[in-house]
C-alpha cells in the first residue's frame, strides 16, 4: 500500500510568499507527531536497545546486557544463514523477476491487446491483489497439496504429480507472491507507459526498428525512473511479507521456506528469545532502511 | 487514463488498413494482436484459477481443494461459518479496528498537512524526508520490538494500543499524501475567506477540505483496505480470541482443525475479502479506472 506517492503534482504558483511556520502556527502536527514518535520511533529505539538484552520472552523480571550476543549468536547460526538465503531468493524470485517482469510484459501487452481481453485481465489481476494475504495463502495452499489443482491439471496432461509444498515450498510462497503482487507492478508501469509519447515510438518504427529493438532501446529507457521506483518498493513489500508465508507453509517444513520475518517471529514467540529475536529484527529493519533511503534518492525529491 | 490511446492503437485492422498509418505502426502487428490476445488470455486463466476455486468451494457443500464444477449448489457452508463467534464477531472487531484506525489516521493526516503545507520552514524539507522514509520502512520488523514494548506498558491485547499502533503505521503516506493533496489547493480561495472574516480553521473545513474531500476519500479507502487485509499486527498484538478480528479469525478457526473443511474455508474467505473488494470497486470507479493509482509511484 505504499503505492501511492503523488497526488497533485504540479504546486500553483503563489503570489505571497507563505507565512513562517511558528510553534503555535505548528501545533496541528502535535497528534501526528505524537503517534509516530510513540508508536514508530519508540519501537525502533526500543528494537535498537533491546538486541542487546538477553531479554526472555518469559519470567521477563530479569535481564542483561550481553553485547554482540545475539549479533554473534546470528552471523554464527546456520539457520540464520539459511533464512537469509531464502529471504534473498523469495526477494529476487518473486518481486525482482516475478512481479516485476511480469507486471512489465502485462503493461506492454495490454497496449496492443484486444479491449475486452484487457479489460478481463486486469480484473483478475487486480482482483488477486486485493484479496488479503491470509486468504491468498489458504488459495495457493489449496492450489498446490496434495489433491489441489495443480495436480488436477498435471494428471490431465499426462504428468507425475508434484508436492511444492513439500519438496520446494519457497518456490510455492515465491509463485503465490507473485500472483498476488504483480498488479502493482501492472498498474505503475501502465501508468508510465501512457505518458511515453508515442510519436517517438513510431519515429523508431519510421527508422525500422523492429518490436524488440525498439522496446529495448526506446520504451525501457523511457521508463527507467519508473522501474527505480517500482524495484525498490516491491523490494520492501516483499522483505515484510509474512501472512502469505505462515499460512501457506509455517516457514517448513523443516524451516524450507523460512524467510527472516518468519526466522525473527519464531525465535522470539516460540523459542521465547525475545532479544534475540530483536536483533533479528533490528538487521531486517536496517536492510529495510538501506531500501527506504535508495527510494528516497530514486524519487529526487532534492530539488524543490 | 491510459486506455485512450491505448484503444486506438490497439485496432489496427478495423480503421483504413492499408493507409500510411497502419503500414507505419509496422511489421508484427498482422499477426501481432493475435498473439498478445492469446498470451494475455492465457496469464488471466492462471489467475483465474485459484479465484475461481474460491467461489465454486464456497457454494459446494463437498468442495475439495481442487478446482472443480458443485455437483451441488449451496449456501451450507456459510449457513454453517455464520454464528456469531465464528464470523459476526471477528467482523465487527475487524470494523472497529481498521474503522476507528482508519479515522483516526485521517485526522492527524490532515491536521500534519496543513501546517506542512501553508507555512515555510527550514525543517519542512527534513521532515517531509522523514515521513517519506517512514512510508517505507517495513512494518514487519518492528512487530517483536512492539511486542516487547507493549507488554511493558500493559497494552499487549487492548484496542486502544492495537488501534493507536494500527493508525501510526498507515499515517507516514496518509500525511505525505494530504500534504500533496492540499498543495493542490489554490491558497487564493483560502485567502478569500480570510478577508470575508472566517479563521484559519473555519477556512479549512470551509474551503480546502471540501476541495480535497476526493482526494481523501481515496486515501482512507486505501487505508482501511490495507488495514482489513493486514494479518501480522493483531496476530501479534491481541491474544484473547474476543478480540480477534477477520484477517486473524480466519486463521484461528481452520489452524485448529487437522482436516481443513475446504467449502467452509472458502465461504470464509470470500465474506472476508468482500468489503476490500466492494471498497476497492467503490474507489476504482470514483477515479474513472484503476490505472490512475499506479500515476502515482512518479513522485
Amino acid at each position: 500500500m505504499t503505492s501511492v506517492v503523488t497526488a497533485g503534482a504540479g504546486r500553483p504558483a503563489r503570489r505571497h510568499d507563505p507565512a513562517a511556520l511558528t510553534p503555535m502556527r505548528g501545533l496541528p502536527l502535535a497528534p501526528a507527531v505524537a503517534l509516530l514518535a510513540v508508536f514508530l520511533l519508540g519501537p525502533i529505539l526500543y528494537c535498537i536497545w533491546s538486541a542487546f538484552t538477553d531479554m526472555a520472552l518469559t519470567g521477563a523480571s530479569g535481564y542483561h546486557f550481553v553485547g554482540f550476543a545475539n549479533f554473534t549468536q546470528a552471523f554464527t547460526s546456520a539457520e540464520f544463514g539459511q533464512s537469509v538465503l531464502y529471504t534473498l531468493f523469495f526477494t529476487v524470485v518473486s518481486a525482482i523477476i516475478g512481479q516485476n517482469v511480469l507486471g512489465m510484459a502485462l503493461a506492454l501487452l495490454m497496449r496492443a491487446g484486444n479491449r475486452v481481453v484487457r479489460a478481463l485481465v486486469s480484473t483478475v489481476v487486480i482482483g488477486a491483489w486485493v484479496v488479503p494475504e491470509v486468504v491468498a495463502g489458504y488459495l495457493w495452499s489449496a492450489f498446490f497439496g496434495t489433491d489441489g489443482s495443480l495436480n488436477h491439471l498435471l494428471g490431465l496432461v499426462g504428468l507425475a504429480p508434484q508436492n511444492l509444498l513439500y519438496t520446494t515450498p519457497i518456490l510455492a510462497v515465491s509463485i503465490a507472491n507473485i500472483w498476488r503482487g504483480t498488479a502493482f507492478s501492472m498498474l505503475v508501469y501502465s501508468a508510465a507507459l501512457s505518458e511515453v509519447p508515442k510519436d517517438i515510438e513510431e519515429a523508431a518504427v519510421v527508422d525500422g526498428a523492429g518490436t524488440w529493438r525498439k522496446l529495448v532501446s526506446i520504451t525501457l529507457p523511457m521508463l527507467r525512473r519508473s522501474i527505480a521506483t517500482n524495484l525498490m518498493l516491491i523490494t520492501l513489500q516483499t522483505l515484510s511479507v509474512f501472512g502469505l508465508i505462515w499460512t501457506m507453509t509455517k516457514g517448513g517444513p523443516s524451516n524450507k521456506s523460512t524467510t527472516l520475518p518468519l526466522y525473527a517471529y519464531q525465535q522470539a514467540f516460540q523459542f521465547s528469545q525475545l532479544g534475540y529475536g530483536t536483533a533479528l529484527a533490528l538487521l531486517l529493519l536496517l536492510v529495510g532502511g538501506v531500501f527506504s533511503l535508495i527510494y528516497l534518492r530514486t524519487l529526487r525529491l532534492g530539488e524543490s | 487514463m491510459s486506455a485512450a490511446p491505448a484503444v486506438q492503437a490497439s485496432r489496427p485492422g478495423a480503421a483504413g488498413a492499408g493507409t500510411a498509418v497502419a503500414s507505419r505502426r509496422g511489421r508484427g502487428r498482422e499477426r501481432g494482436p493475435g498473439l498478445v490476445n492469446a498470451a494475455l488470455l492465457f496469464v488471466a486463466l492462471c489467475y483465474l484459477v485459484p479465484l475461481l476455486w474460491l467461489v465454486l468451494a464456497a457454494f459446494d457443500p463437498s468442495a475439495g481443494p481442487s478446482l472443480s464444477w458443485p455437483a451441488r449448489w449451496s449456501v451450507d457452508n456459510f449457513r454453517a461459518i455464520l454464528t456469531e463467534d465464528i464470523t459476526f464477531r471477528p467482523m465487527l472487531n475487524g470494523l472497529v479496528l481498521c474503522g476507528v484506525s482508519t479515522v483516526l489516521t485521517m485526522v492527524c493526516a490532515v491536521l500534519a498537512a496543513y501546517p506542512l503545507s501553508r507555512y515555510r520552514s527550514r525543517l519542512k524539507r527534513p521532515f517531509l524526508l522523514t515521513v517519506l522514509f517512514m512510508t517505507g520502512l517495513p512494518i514487519t520488523a518492528i512487530m517483536v520490538p512492539v511486542y516487547g514494548m507493549f507488554v511493558q506498558v500493559n497494552l499487549i491485547d487492548t484496542y486502544f494500543g492495537t488501534i493507536l499502533f494500527m493508525a501510526t503505521t498507515a499515517l507516514p503516506i496518509a500525511i505525505w499524501l494530504a500534504k500533496n493533496f492540499m498543495d493542490s489547493v489554490p491558497a487564493e480561495l483560502e485567502e478569500a475567506a480570510w478577508t470575508d472574516g472566517a479563521s484559519r480553521a473555519q477556512g479549512l473545513r470551509r474551503v480546502v477540505l471540501p476541495l480535497m474531500w476526493p482526494g481523501l476519500a481515496v486515501v482512507a479507502l486505501y487505508t482501511f483496505i490495507g488495514l482489513w487485509g493486514n494479518f501480522f499486527v493483531p496476530f501479534v498484538l491481541l491474544l484473547s480470541n474476543d478480540n480477534l478480528p477477520a484477517s486473524v479469525g480466519i486463521y484461528t478457526f481452520f489452524a485448529q482443525y487437522a482436516q481443513v473443511v475446504y467449502g467452509q474455508l472458502a465461504a470464509y474467505s470470500l465474506l472476508y475479502s468482500l468489503p476490500a473488494v466492494l471498497l476497492y470497486l467503490a474507489l476504482s470507479r470514483r477515479l474513472g479506472g484503476a490505472f490512475t493509482f499506479g500515476g502515482g509511484v512518479k513522485g
